[in-house]
């Protein structure tokens, strides 16, 4: 948090600064009573400062303050205390094609969206056919976008949106829609424009695009800043606060506070502990193909040998991927147990694609559910250069060892005859 | 950095002046949904542009039949039929505008909770597109004066003046009604009516001599009537009570300082209640 002081200076020094201090959201009632328990504060205290050419991530998770953050900066709405100075041009997107009318042909939904943004005629004109090109809808420029699928809707939005010239965009979550191939585009348009000296304020849930187009980071949690440095470190701080109670050793969670449980008569799941290779605990991020150990402890009520402990992968869009249970372990009820257990799941090699994985954990005895953790965790798996290749691998949900040979000549000329 | 972008976000509280400057800068926006508005107005209708002069006449000839012809009222000189279309021209607009400008922020609430640009470009736009309908009917009561040979004298060159008013009052009222709408949406059933009965108490249908002596200063309050009375002096060089119309005119002015002040100050809160 800086000072007044840092604040000017910085601001001289780069010309361009701006600074939030106890934003308070405008309550829907008119009353100013203070202490009124009715109040409250989506951001407080929140002070902090973007210099000319940063590209800063916000994250935290929902209810955190962002949006409020972002609709004050973005000047929706009015804050109720403090403020905000902003040295140069700005653009918000907090959604994409804002204003698109369903009875305006593209064409004209351009203009009208451009208009919106803060663009120019002018500027508009001069890049139509860029956008045009971005969006990939030339054929359909002269079609009314009530026709268009939400993906067409989506691109037309963003190429429209990414062709407008300010120093300062402010990006909310766009990313989060269309297809693969599109967001990918898109990803490579923002780290475009961070590259080209623009001053970018970033809000995703897509850890992994804040990683790679932010230098810096800011973590909300509460309302109040929780968290300020690279946007690595930030990813960091925020994935140990989504997973909850990660204790300072960092490789083990505490299941006591899970939220999102269900569980028959009493919580039996205790705690997770996380091991790479050679037993080292597993504090963060996992790279694609390396080991992963979890140790999942819990504990058996009664005296049972009829028990199966699972654990659940799920990608960032929810699909499970893969599922480990010790009933698939042949040799493993050779006695009856009770009390507290500690099993580990070893898995030599996790071929999973980049990405975050949300674990379930769960524990069931005589074929019944005992104790089920949603979203224990959150896993993410890291880039590596798993083929040793140097292409590393992002598509698809698995990456899996395999070969390419070339048949030869023989085949082709077999063919021939 | 030109220091001219800079900008400070801070609290606003209590009445708040007209950023001009501000809209000096978004004024092509303003533009823009002018014809947008205007471009999605006839969207997927039959007679498109057409129903902007249907209307108008349409209520001419049901004026003329039952006022003129049945209840017997005159009009100020002109023939009914001219003297009733030269007021319902600028009824329709004023009445069309405040309808459709009092829902335009709610009509267009992905805008004002999703973007930043001067509020009041969406209720002045709604305004703005109808004087494009204006224009069509009042060809139409060209087309009309031509027919009955009805002369055009050097007051026509007052008409810009009228015309402004016009969109001065509904302006007024339509930024108004649209900032109220935001949190109570009452506004949506109340327009109707008051617009319904707003008709009796302009002199639309009958002249305003009929209205006796201190009674006109009453009307006078009514911003519509210095226009309608306006549009017939400048138009069908019917006779022009001054002291009415200048009130009446006065009025609109009133309105429109007031109607933006009001939008002002509750602007600050339409993206959190909207």
């Amino acid at each position: 948090m800086l000072n007044r002081d840092s604040f000017e200076q910085s601001g001289l020094r780069a010309g361009l600064a701006r600074r939030w201090a106890a934003l308070r959201r405008f309550s829907a009632q008119t009353s100013q009573d203070e202490d009124s328990a009715e109040h409250f504060w989506a951001l407080k205290d929140v002070s902090f400062n973007v210099n000319e050419g940063d590209v800063v991530g916000i994250i935290g998770r929902n209810g955190a303050g962002k949006s409020t953050l972002l609709k004050i900066v973005s000047r929706i709405t009015d804050p109720t205390e403090g403020r905000v100075v902003v040295r140069a041009r700005m653009a918000s997107l907090l959604e994409v094609g804002t204003g698109f009318h369903p009875e305006l042909t593209g064409r004209e939904n351009i203009f009208l969206n451009g208009a919106i943004l803060g663009m120019r005629k002018a500027e508009i004109v001069s890049q139509f056919d860029e956008i045009v090109a971005f969006a990939e809808l030339e054929k359909f420029l002269d079609t009314p976008v009530k026709h268009y699928s939400s993906g067409m809707h989506v691109r037309l939005g963003f190429a429209v949106a990414a062709h407008l010239n300010r120093e300062i965009l402010i990006v909310d979550e766009v990313l989060a829609v269309g297809d693969m191939a599109f967001q990918k585009k898109c990803l490579g348009k923002m780290s475009e424009v961070s590259r080209v000296g623009r001053t970018v304020l970033f809000v995703s849930h897509n850890m992994a695009a804040v990683e790679n187009l932010c230098r810096r980071g800011v973590v909300l949690d509460g309302g109040k800043i929780a968290f300020e440095g690279t946007s690595k470190e930030a990813v960091v701080d925020y994935l140990g606060r989504v997973s909850g109670s990660r204790d300072s050793t960092g490789h083990i969670v505490d299941l006591s506070a899970a939220s999102d449980r269900r569980f028959a008569r009493v919580p039996l799941l205790k705690r997770l502990e996380f091991y790479t290779d050679d037993n080292r605990p597993l504090a963060n991020d996992l790279q694609i193909g390396a080991r992963l150990q979890v140790r999942v402890h819990f504990d058996l009520p009664e005296l049972t040998a009829d028990f199966n402990v699972g654990i659940g992968f799920d990608n960032s869009y929810g699909q499970r991927v893969f599922t480990a249970q010790s009933q698939f372990q042949p040799d493993r009820h050779a006695q009856a147990r009770v009390g507290l257990q500690a099993y580990i799941c070893d898995i030599p090699s996790l071929t999973l694609t980049p990405g975050e994985y949300s674990l379930r954990v769960w524990l069931e005895i005589s074929d019944t559910e005992a104790d089920l953790i949603n979203d224990a965790v959150r896993l993410r798996i890291i880039e590596s250069d798993y083929y040793g290749t140097g292409k590393v691998p992002w598509n698809g949900a698995l990456v899996l060892k395999h070969r390419w040979r070339n048949e030869g000549a023989n085949l082709s000329a077999a063919r021939d005859n | 950095m030109p220091s001219s972008f800079e900008v400070t976000i801070r609290p606003h509280r209590g009445w708040q002046p007209i950023d001009l400057r501000e809209i000096w800068l978004y004024r092509e926006l303003l533009a823009f949904l002018v014809w947008r508005d205007i471009k999605i107005r006839y969207r997927q209708t039959l007679l498109g542009a057409l129903w902007a002069v249907l209307q108008p006449l349409i209520a001419m000839l049901i004026f003329t039949f039952i006022f003129n012809r049945l209840a017997g009222v005159k009009s100020d000189g002109p023939p009914y039929p001219l003297f009733a279309l030269a007021g319902l021209a600028p009824w329709t607009f004023f009445s069309t505008a405040v309808s459709q400008s009092s829902n335009s922020l709610v009509s267009n609430q992905q805008l004002v909770s999703k973007i930043y640009f001067p509020r009041v470009f969406i209720p002045l736009g709604s305004v703005g597109a109808l004087l494009l309908d204006l224009g069509l009917s009042l060809i139409l009561l060209a087309l009309l004066m031509v027919h009955y040979h009805w002369p055009v004298s050097l007051n026509l060159l007052w008409l810009p003046v009228f015309i402004v008013a016009a969109v001065l009052a509904a302006s007024g009222v339509g930024l108004t009604l649209s900032a109220f709408n935001v949190s109570f949406r009452d506004v949506k059933y109340a327009v109707p009516f008051l617009i319904q009965m707003g008709i009796f108490v302009t002199p639309v249908i009958y002249p305003i001599r009929y209205i006796p002596g201190h009674w006109k200063i009453l009307m006078g309050l009514n911003p519509m009537t210095g226009v309608v009375l306006g549009f017939r002096y400048a138009i069908l060089g019917s006779p022009s009570p001054w002291p009415v119309m200048g009130l009446s005119l006065a009025v609109s002015v009133v309105l429109f300082i007031s109607g933006l002040l009001i939008f002002r100050r509750m602007e600050r809160r339409f993206a959190d209640i909207i």
